[in-house]
Order: structure tokens, then C-alpha cells, then sequence
């Protein structure tokens, strides 16, 4: 690649094909994307958040298999681990030992590290449904209200606004306790579950709208838009092909920034008493359960309540890492 | 609706007439949207462009020459007056009956840095007019925006490359090869270097120079002062605040100026045009360009003219031809033959 740099007239064309930067052979271009992931890559408290987010998904995932080979059934009651007199765990740390790894519950001596392990199902399913749908909603109201802007994006903006000024875990406990036991081909803890992904993610959509709102607004005014318009672009290639690649950072981000807040919620509904039903495992009923016997037993609440705070930190750790790495400042 | 052919055989044909072009953005308040003013963007522009020209339309910036090009490209519709293209009129065409003219018409944009969708690759970006327009080229899309490429003077190896990592004029450049796939006969370039540096903007000019010969483009191109285009342009449209006030072909305009705001605009242009015998004098206007809100009554210039009289402010002057060829609206033009045919 030598330009002739003295031939006045062919070097003004000849010479800008130079200064594109990378070495001769890299052609294939470097996307925003795999820029992103190079990014992450250095970012070593995200990637260590990720990792747990990662080992967490597993946990969920193959909570049966992992019961079966380290835990008791979740259920089963060991009555022979609990001192009868003061009904909390024989031994002095919750009655951990080689077969129950955290211990036992006090009163019926049920397995904590199974209902551990069974209660991060519980915890990650809602808050990943439950972002689904926020991110479902909020993605669909955004775009819409902020390409189409008039009235559409006032009465958007304004529903908005109220859903956020709403009191919405008030509301959450009022509806739990009206709902029925069977509902949508669920019945017991299902139905609470599907109750609580519905209401937390039609909570939590206007988060990601106005988000999205707010990046459609300021997309839709680049001028590739209009250059795909003067194309002969329709309204559905402008959102679907130029407008849509360019949220999905934003809302990636966001997405990942909603679960640790989700999976709070999920932990105060249950710690409330209306989130899944009994005897089903979560980490917010376990902390209820160990409010009686803290000072007997206080490795009891500090474990689920450990569990929450690792959950809680490791996706936060891991969603801003991705934020910096998606959008870092001076970007375009 | 179809306007029979005007222009005769003898001079080149106009490719684009434009008559009475209005463009209003209405200004809307409170929840009910209702409507409380109008940014008068541009306010009855007439002229030609003929088939093979470059007209180069100049004016300070916000005096609506964005507007006026998106206007005949039909991003936007215009509120009043026609735009006929190649003597079908296309003033309020929707997307689907803009589309097969869209081969024809397009247009070159101002910033390299918005223009360019950053998460597609240069081959996704210049093959998406074959894409949108249902053209399967000869040898495939891949072969094609590689000549395009190619043609724009870009290494065409550089297809899966992102906007990102191109400067701003090859940037620039990838807009041209986007703009030229289709073929087309009209090119509009809204300021299309004043994103760039200095150094580099003759290379684009040129580039667009050359591309007009050698595809037989026609041109117009928009900038907000005389140094970028006054080198390409065969005539020259000069805008305020929405209006037409000069139109004629370059060496007129350069020589015999006869809007005192061309004249204003001749003598910020920093290079002196050495065939001149008496030295431009540097003309400083004074204030900013009013609101297109509430534009100035009669000539909207009045409020910044030193000939301004008092019809200036009451009337407006009409765009009259006080030569062949050579529009002006003003009351008092400079630079008038003897024998004032001021009779319109
Ligand atoms: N979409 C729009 N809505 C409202 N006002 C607009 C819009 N586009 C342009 N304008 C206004 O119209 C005027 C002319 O703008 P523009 O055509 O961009 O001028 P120029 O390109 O000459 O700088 C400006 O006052 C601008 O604020
Ligand atoms: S009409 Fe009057 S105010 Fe307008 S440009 Fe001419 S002399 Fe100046
Ligand atoms: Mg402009």
C-alpha cells in the first residue's frame, strides 16, 4: 500500500486509502459488538460478576442434579438434626456437617443448601421473566412512542409516568392475596410465579421505554435515516433494519441492570408472604422463616440473605461492565 | 396530474422545475398540539435545474437550504408550490409512489458521522439502495459496491468494514458510492464538506466533479458560503431566510452581483478572485439572521441592508430577470446594466 505521494492530482484519491489505520491484512472489520466484548474482556470485576452470574444460571438450571448428588430432597423433614427442646439445629454452626452442607432449617430440619439451590430457580426465573416482559413492553411503547412522536408519545409518556408514580408493591400484595389458586393452567406456586412475572415486568417496563423512547427520538433524527428514506424505505425497514440495531445496546444494558432489582423484588414479595407458595424454596421466605430464631440460629438468615446479596451484586457488577463496554463516551 | 413538456428543443432541458415552494414547520403547544406559529423554513422558491448542471444554492446557515433540498427530494412534502421531476410531478407522492423515482433522485448528506449506520458494515450500507429497490445487479451485490468503491476511490477490500474505522472524507466517500449505486440523473449534496477538514474538502469536490463527468450527473449542491462551490457550479441560487434573492450563472454572479446580500456573501470569500481590477471590499453584515418565525416584513432583508429604503421594509421585491439569465429580488440591485428593463 504506498500511495505516490508526489503525484499531485491521483495521491489527493490514491493517499486517503492509507490512513485507514489497521494492519494490511485485517479486512474484516471489527464490529461495534466484538469491540464491546474486547472491552468486557478487560474489565476483570465484570467478568468476575459475569462468571457468577454465570455459575448462578447453572445452579438454577440443575438444581435437581445438584440436590441429588450434594443435598437432601428440599421437602424432606429431619426432625433427628433439630435439638427437640429449643427446636433449633443440633451442633453449634446450624448443624452444618459433611451431609448438610449449610445446615439445617430450624423446628422441621429441612436441607438449607437444597432450598438454596432450589430457591435460585425461583429467584432467577421471575426476575428473568419478569424482565422479558418488562423489556418485551418497554421495547415495543419506546420505539413506537418516540418514532411516531404526537400524541401517540404524549399518551405513552404519560402512562409512563403514572406506572412509576404507582405504588406498585402495595399494589403486587393486594392483587397476590385476590388471586385464584388455579389460573392459566397453573395452580399453586405456579400461578404465584406467573402472577409475580406479569406484575413485576408490567412494573418495570416503563424503566426500559423511556429509555428506549429517548434513544428513538434522538435516532430517528440521523441523517442514515433519512438516507435509507431517500432509498425508498418504508416506515418497518427504518425501525426493524437502521433503528433496531441500535437499541439493542441500550437495552442489553438496561435488561441486565433490571434483574438484580427484580430478583429484590421477588425476595421482599416472598419475605412478605406473597410471593411463591410454601413449601415451595425462595430466598425471601427463608429470610421470613429466620427472623424467629436469629439469635439461636443466625447462619439461618445470614445464608439466603448471602445468596440474595451475591445475586444481587454479580449481576450489577457484570450489567455496568457491559454498560461501559456497549457505550463507552465519544462513541457514536 | 401530468404538465405538459414547457421547455422546446434549443437549450438543455430542466430535469427538476420547482414553482412557488413553501415549506412551513408548524409550532404546536400543550397537549392538544394546537397550532401557535410557523418556522417559515422556505417561503416560495422558483427556479430550474437543467439536465447535466451543477446548481450550487448558498446562504447562511438556517435560511432553509436543507430544507429546500429535502423538499425536492421528497424526504419532506412541501405545504405549497409543485416539484416536478422530469415532468412528472411529485409535490405529494407517498413513500410507495416515491419509490421508482428514488432511483433517480438522490441525495449526498452533510454529516459523515450520522449518515452512516454505525452497526452495518460498508458493503451492508452501499448495497442497501440494491436491497430497498429490488435490483439484483449484474455479478451480484458484492461485485457492484466493490466498483462502487472503487469508483469513490476507496479500497474495495475494505467491504466488511464498519463506518468507525474510516475517517471522516472516506466516510464521506462511502455516502457518494451509496448515493451513486442506483444510477441516478440527480444528485442534491447538502453540504457536503463543511463536516470536513479543510484539507480534505478539495478531494471531495473534486471527487464530485469528476463522478459528474464521468456518470453524466446532474447536480445541485448546498453550502453556506461561495469558497466550497463557486469552482463546481454552472449557475448559483443564493437563499435568505426562505426566499430566493439572486440566481444567474456563476461568472455573472461572481462578476456583476446585484442582490447586496451576494455581495456581502462575495466578500467573505477569503481567496480574492485575482481577475478583479478593483480590490473586494470586506462587507460585514450586521446582526444575525432574523427568525424564520417572524420573518421581516417586504424584503426580508431590509434588516440588515445599508441601501434599505422605506418600500425595502412595505414591499416585497419580486424575483425579476434584469438580465437574460440573471434574477435578482431587490429594489435598489447593484451593478445594473444602463438601459433598466426593470419592467416586470
Ligand atoms: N423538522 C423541522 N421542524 C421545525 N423546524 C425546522 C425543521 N427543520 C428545519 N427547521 C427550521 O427551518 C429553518 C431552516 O432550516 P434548514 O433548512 O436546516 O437551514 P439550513 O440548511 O440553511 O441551515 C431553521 O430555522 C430550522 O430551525
Ligand atoms: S430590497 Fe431593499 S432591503 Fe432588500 S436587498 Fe434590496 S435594497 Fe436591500
Ligand atoms: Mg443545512
Amino acid at each position: 500500500m504506498t500511495a505516490p505521494l508526489h503525484d499531485t492530482g491521483a495521491a489527493e484519491t490514491a493517499a486517503v486509502d492509507v490512513t485507514a489505520g489497521a494492519p494490511a491484512r485485517a479486512i474484516e472489520g471489527r464490529s461495534p459488538w466484538r469491540i464491546a466484548w474486547i472491552r468486557l474482556k478487560r474489565d476483570k470485576l465484570a467478568l468476575a460478576g459475569g462468571v457468577v452470574v454465570l455459575l448462578l444460571i447453572l445452579v438454577a438450571v440443575f438444581a435437581p442434579l445438584i440436590v441429588d448428588l450434594l443435598g437432601h430432597p428440599p421437602n424432606e423433614f429431619h426432625e433427628e438434626e433439630i435439638d427437640p427442646l429449643f427446636s433449633v439445629p443440633k451442633g453449634s454452626w446450624g448443624g452444618i456437617n459433611s451431609d448438610f452442607l449449610l445446615g439445617v432449617e430450624p423446628r422441621n430440619g429441612r436441607d438449607v443448601f437444597s432450598r438454596i439451590v432450589y430457591g435460585a430457580r425461583v429467584s432467577l426465573l421471575v426476575a428473568f421473566l419478569a424482565a422479558v416482559v418488562a423489556v418485551v413492553l418497554g421495547t415495543l411503547f419506546g420505539i413506537v412512542a418516540g418514532f411516531f412522536g404526537g400524541w401517540v408519545d404524549t399518551v405513552v409518556s404519560r402512562l409512563m409516568d403514572l406506572l412509576l408514580a404507582f405504588p406498585q408493591l402495595l399494589f403486587i400484595i393486594a392483587l397476590v392475596s385476590v388471586v385464584p389458586d388455579s389460573l392459566w393452567g397453573l395452580t399453586g406456586s405456579g400461578v404465584r410465579m406467573g402472577v409475580l412475572i406479569v406484575v413485576i415486568g408490567f412494573f418495570g417496563w416503563p424503566y426500559i421505554g423511556r429509555i428506549v423512547r429517548g434513544q428513538t427520538l434522538s435516532l430517528r433524527e440521523r441523517e442514515y435515516v433519512e438516507a435509507a428514506r431517500s432509498l425508498g424505505a418504508g416506515r418497518g425497514y427504518i425501525l426493524l433494519r437502521e433503528l433496531l440495531p441500535n437499541l439493542v445496546a441500550p437495552i442489553t444494558v438496561y435488561t441486565t441492570l433490571m434483574i438484580p432489582t427484580n430478583v429484590l423484588t421477588e425476595a421482599a414479595l416472598s419475605f412478605l408472604g406473597t410471593g411463591v407458595k410454601p413449601p415451595t424454596a425462595s430466598w425471601g421466605d427463608m429470610l421470613s422463616r429466620a427472623v424467629d430464631h436469629y439469635e439461636a440460629d443466625p447462619l439461618y438468615m445470614i445464608i439466603p440473605g448471602l445468596a440474595i446479596f451475591v445475586t444481587v451484586l454479580a449481576f450489577n457488577l457484570f450489567g455496568d461492565g457491559v454498560r461501559d463496554a456497549l457505550d463507552p463516551k465519544g462513541s457514536r | 396530474m401530468s404538465i405538459p413538456e414547457q421547455q422546446t428543443a434549443g437549450g438543455p432541458e430542466p430535469i427538476l422545475r420547482v414553482k412557488g415552494l413553501v415549506k412551513h414547520f408548524p409550532i404546536t403547544k400543550g397537549l392538544l398540539r394546537r397550532q401557535i406559529g410557523a418556522v417559515q423554513a422556505v417561503d416560495g422558491l422558483t427556479f430550474d435545474v437543467l439536465a447535466g448542471e451543477t446548481l450550487g444554492v448558498v446562504g447562511e446557515s438556517g435560511c432553509g437550504k436543507s430544507t429546500m433540498g429535502r423538499l425536492i427530494t421528497r424526504l419532506l412534502e412541501p405545504t405549497g408550490g409543485t416539484v416536478e421531476f422530469q415532468g412528472k410531478d411529485i409535490t405529494h407522492l407517498g413513500v410507495a409512489g416515491m419509490r421508482p423515482m428514488r432511483r433517480d433522485v438522490q441525495m449526498i448528506f452533510q454529516d459523515p458521522y450520522s449518515s452512516l449506520n454505525p452497526r452495518h458494515t460498508v458493503g451492508t450500507i452501499v448495497g442497501a439502495p440494491f436491497r430497498l429497490q429490488g435490483i439484483k445487479p449484474e455479478g451480484g451485490v458484492k461485485k457492484e459496491v466493490q466498483r462502487l468503491l472503487g469508483l469513490v476511490g476507496l479500497n474495495p477490500e475494505h467491504y466488511n468494514r464498519y463506518p468507525h474505522e474510516f475517517s471522516g472524507g472516506q466516510r464521506q466517500r462511502i455516502g457518494i458510492a451509496r448515493a451513486l449505486a442506483l444510477n441516478p440523473k440527480l444528485v442534491v449534496a447538502d453540504e457536503p464538506v463543511s463536516a470536513l477538514d479543510v484539507s480534505i474538502q478539495a478531494q471531495v469536490v473534486n471527487l464530485l466533479d469528476d463522478l459528474q463527468t464521468e456518470l453524466g450527473l446532474t447536480y445541485v449542491i448546498i453550502a453556506h458560503d461561495l469558497s466550497v462551490i463557486r469552482h463546481v457550479s454552472d449557475r448559483i441560487a443564493v437563499m435568505y431566510l426562505g426566499k430566493l434573492v439572486e440566481l444567474t450563472d456563476r461568472s455573472s454572479l461572481y462578476t456583476r452581483p446585484m442582490h447586496p446580500y451576494t455581495k456581502a456573501l462575495l466578500s467573505a470569500v477569503p481567496v480574492p478572485d485575482p481577475g478583479r481590477r478593483t480590490k473586494r471590499e470586506r462587507i460585514l453584515l450586521k446582526g444575525d439572521v432574523p427568525s424564520p418565525i417572524s420573518p421581516p416584513s417586504g424584503c426580508r432583508f431590509h434588516t440588515r441592508c445599508w441601501k434599505a429604503t422605506e418600500v425595502c421594509s412595505s414591499q416585497e421585491p419580486p424575483l425579476v430577470a434584469l438580465e437574460p439569465g440573471h434574477q435578482v429580488a431587490c429594489h435598489h440591485p447593484e451593478s445594473v446594466p444602463e438601459p433598466a428593463p426593470a419592467t416586470a
